[in-house]
């Protein structure tokens, strides 16, 4: 009985086991592989050390993937928050409403606020109609880190969504029963008990923001590039994909990093999904 | 504090609604521009009938979706079967960790890796044009399969082990025991799962844009290279449909939801 248990678990295991070597741990292995060869496949740093170069975009990536972390975040919780104290009929709408944006393409809806903001775009038509001289507002930071929070804010508010749906309205009251006022409430009860959300939230919502490619192009015009427009660039142009590789290779370490930081704060270990 | 809470509601979702409704406004624009509204017109849903390419693009996708999210649905829940029944111990976290890494990995370096792995695999077979709608599916059934697995193994471990026990001391043989008694205890996270993966490859641009070939096209693929030259409102008309069919869909499967809801509190009443 045990035998034949243990043959049915390699069965089961080893097509999945063999697939992911061949397409998720090779292909890392040929990040590394390449980011220490030049194109005649012999053994180089000067992959790594030519990241010097982008030493501007780097901090620009994590500068940026930082503050619209933190802008979505204010965003989100409050919206979350009373989301999750509506009635039933009208959270589930809500749900789909926060939902719906983030299955269109991001592509389109970051071209959308190109059209939004440029110089003689809507916004500036309709400020020139109430007699408001036009603003400028393309081609800045201030129009990519938009893009970015429009684009991953859904990440943000869905997760803290639902951890303060699953948290017991009994704790409140209990709160409340122990003098607690509305602020201690929250300060005490609400946010460390929905702080794994938070968590997963900004995870969700960093590692997008600080690896994307197209924001930038589009909103801050090509003045503002990004790793991700970088490793793109490296992509299109022939012969440099040993450079794409460290790059990759860079960008890959940097999130690991954030999330050991991350796992600092959470304690889950569980084997689930978030959502 | 109550009508406070309701602007700012409506604050956030006029936010994350405008980019929409201007799309919407200006596909029945009747001239090309992007910014003033001069009349309207179905002109660019007829214009979008006749682009050749976005269509075959269209017809790419979905049957890239609906292949690859049927076969990473097939094969992941073979695969959190075999995870589950893993003692715990270093294969089974090593496999844990693994399916996480898709996951965690920025899209780019998923999608860049696979292209460098593509890459090499062709120089060593000594293809010239490797990439296209295979290296395409392999891609897609590689970033799908975690979240099949992710969903597929809660249900899992909330199944009774000794019912499939039961089942085979009454006479089923294990695969029956499987199919009749494992299965649809675990089909919530199945469907979940399936829905999650088509969605994602629907949607995919980054990890599609470096493993397509640049030849091979996509609905995502197509978008971008449509927006690197001056836009026309085709993109809009496209855009549209798209917003509506999503938004039929959403409601569709959240009807069925909240009717089947509905039953079982009348059939537990």
């Amino acid at each position: 009985m045990n035998k034949s248990t243990s043959l049915k678990t390699k069965l089961l295991n080893s097509p999945y086991i063999v697939w992911s070597a061949l397409f998720v741990i090779a292909p890392l292995i040929f990040v590394v592989y390449y980011s220490f060869t030049d194109i005649d496949g012999n053994f180089t740093f000067e992959n790594v050390l030519s990241l010097t170069a982008y030493t501007d975009t780097i901090i620009r990536s994590v500068w940026f993937g930082v503050v619209s972390t933190i802008i979505c975040l204010v965003i989100a919780y409050p919206i979350a928050y009373i989301m999750a104290h509506s009635k039933a009929a009208s959270q589930r709408t809500m749900m789909i409403m926060v939902m719906l944006p983030m299955w269109m393409n991001f592509l389109i809806r970051t071209y959308c606020w190109m059209v939004l903001l440029q110089d003689t775009g809507i916004i500036n038509t309709f400020l020139g109609k109430l007699g408001i001289s036009p603003v400028h507002m393309i081609n800045t930071p201030g129009a990519v880190i938009l893009g970015m929070v429009y684009d991953f804010l859904p990440f943000m508010i869905l997760p803290i969504y639902s951890v303060m749906t699953k948290l017991d309205p009994s704790i409140v009251e209990a709160a409340q029963d122990l003098g607690c006022n509305r602020f201690a409430v929250l300060r005490k009860c609400v946010i460390p008990l929905s702080m794994p959300g938070v968590i997963s939230g900004i995870t969700m919502v960093f590692v997008p923001s600080v690896s994307t490619f197209y924001i930038s192009q589009k909103l801050g015009g090509g003045s503002f590039e990004l790793i991700g427009d970088v490793i793109e660039r490296l992509y299109l142009t022939p012969n440099q994909n040993n450079v794409g590789a460290a790059l990759s290779m860079f960008l890959m370490i940097l999130i690991l990093i954030c999330m050991a930081i991350m796992n600092k704060f959470s304690n889950s270990s569980e084997e689930g999904m978030v959502i | 504090m109550k009508i406070l809470s309701k602007i700012y509601t409506f604050l956030v979702f006029f936010f994350l609604y405008i980019p929409i409704f201007v799309l919407i406004i200006f596909s029945f624009n009747e001239s090309k521009s992007t910014s003033v509204f001069t009349g309207f017109s179905f002109d660019w849903y007829l214009a979008l009938l006749e682009q050749e390419d976005i269509l075959n693009a269209l017809k790419t996708t979905l049957i890239l979706a609906v292949g690859s999210s049927v076969i990473s649905t097939v094969f992941g829940t073979a695969a959190a079967v075999g995870i589950d029944s893993l003692r715990k111990g270093w294969l089974r976290s090593a496999t844990m960790g693994v399916t996480n890494i898709p996951m965690m990995n920025p899209e780019i370096v998923t999608g860049f890796s696979m292209m460098l792995l593509f890459v090499f695999a062709s120089k060593l077979l000594g293809i010239s044009d490797s990439m296209g709608f295979g290296t395409l599916m392999i891609a897609h059934i590689t970033f799908e399969l975690p979240y099949v697995i992710l969903n597929v193994l809660p249900k899992l471990r909330q199944t009774d082990r000794n019912l499939a026990e039961a089942a085979q001391d009454l006479g089923c043989r294990p695969v029956q025991a499987f199919f009749k008694v494992v299965l649809p205890s675990i089909k919530p996270g199945i469907i979940t799962g399936m829905i999650m993966a088509f969605t994602l490859s629907l949607d995919d641009f980054i990890i599609s844009y470096f493993t397509n070939g640049r030849e091979f096209q996509t609905l995502p693929t197509i978008i971008y290279s449509m927006t690197k030259k001056r836009v026309t409102p085709v993109i809009y008309s496209l855009s549209t449909l798209i917003f509506f069919s999503i938004l039929l869909l959403l409601i569709l499967t959240n009807l069925i939801q909240y009717l089947n809801e509905k039953k079982q509190n009348k059939t537990s009443d």
